[in-house]
């Protein structure tokens, strides 16, 4: 059991399922991160968008497509002239780019919002926040999804 | 009738950031899944909510076949004063669900 010739075997064995495991995950189609581009551009136009300020929580892996625990949070005093106006979630893998857009005010007091999301399998998901001066910032999280939420189409 | 289901704290300080949890159970049918027989299950889904207190907008989502059966949100506001809060739930048809609860800041 302890022989190391044994647990080398386990490992190279783990290593081939993991290589097969990740090759047989079909890569994101490019259509659909075009998809998720076009939904950006209609919600935002082609303003810059800077990285930062959006943190995005979802689990590392998601057992189960149809319902992903989303977190989004972003940096914001959330007073009179400095708060966060919306936040945009986007797929760039789902049937559909656009997943839920967000609105606050500044009575919300923070811009943390949690809900609970389909994901049609593994994907980093974006999020978007336009803030009352205008600008923009994104950020984004990937996860695993091992039972996809259109597995039935 | 949809049920609704509510998590606002009663009292607050004034300043407080609270945080306010609303459900409604709702299929959220998303209009890309089959039936028995292969056809299409039409889309059903609610598309907007809306929360307020004493008439001023504290936060709204628009929703897409991506959210989840049961729509959860967590969300937040600032506790200035006593008062009522309405939540309003709308789906694609337009039919609404509406539900309130009062805060009381001491």
């Amino acid at each position: 059991m302890n022989k190391p010739g044994l647990l080398d075997r386990r490992q190279v064995l783990t290593g081939v399922g993991g290589a097969i495991a990740i090759a047989a995950t079909p890569l994101p189609a490019f259509a659909s991160q075009e998809d998720l581009d076009r939904a950006r551009r209609e919600l935002f136009g082609d303003r810059l968008i800077q990285e930062g300020r959006v943190t995005v929580k979802l689990p590392p892996i998601a057992e189960n497509g149809f319902s992903v625990p989303l977190n989004v949070s972003v940096e914001s005093p959330m007073v009179a002239d400095d708060y966060v106006k919306r936040v945009a979630i986007l797929s760039p893998r789902n049937p559909l780019p656009n997943i839920a857009q967000f609105h606050f005010t500044p009575q919300s007091g923070k811009a943390v919002v949690a809900t609970r999301i389909r994901m049609s399998g593994t994907q980093a998901i974006q999020a978007v926040a336009e803030m009352n001066d205008g600008s923009l910032w994104s950020g984004s999280m990937e996860t695993v999804v091992t039972l996809a939420a259109c597995v039935v189409l | 009738m949809a049920s609704i289901r509510l998590a606002v704290p009663k009292t607050a300080q004034s300043g407080d950031i609270i945080e306010i949890k609303a459900l409604i159970q709702h299929e959220m049918e998303s209009g890309f899944r089959r039936g028995s027989r292969g056809e299409v299950i039409p889309r059903d889904i609610i598309v907007r909510f809306e929360c307020s207190f004493e008439g001023v907008q504290i936060f709204a989502a628009d929703f897409h076949p991506a959210i989840a059966a049961n729509p959860l949100l967590t969300f937040h506001m600032r506790a200035e004063k006593s008062g009522r809060l309405l939540f309003e739930w709308t789906d694609q048809n337009g039919e609404t669900w509406r539900d309130s609860a009062d805060l009381e800041v001491i």
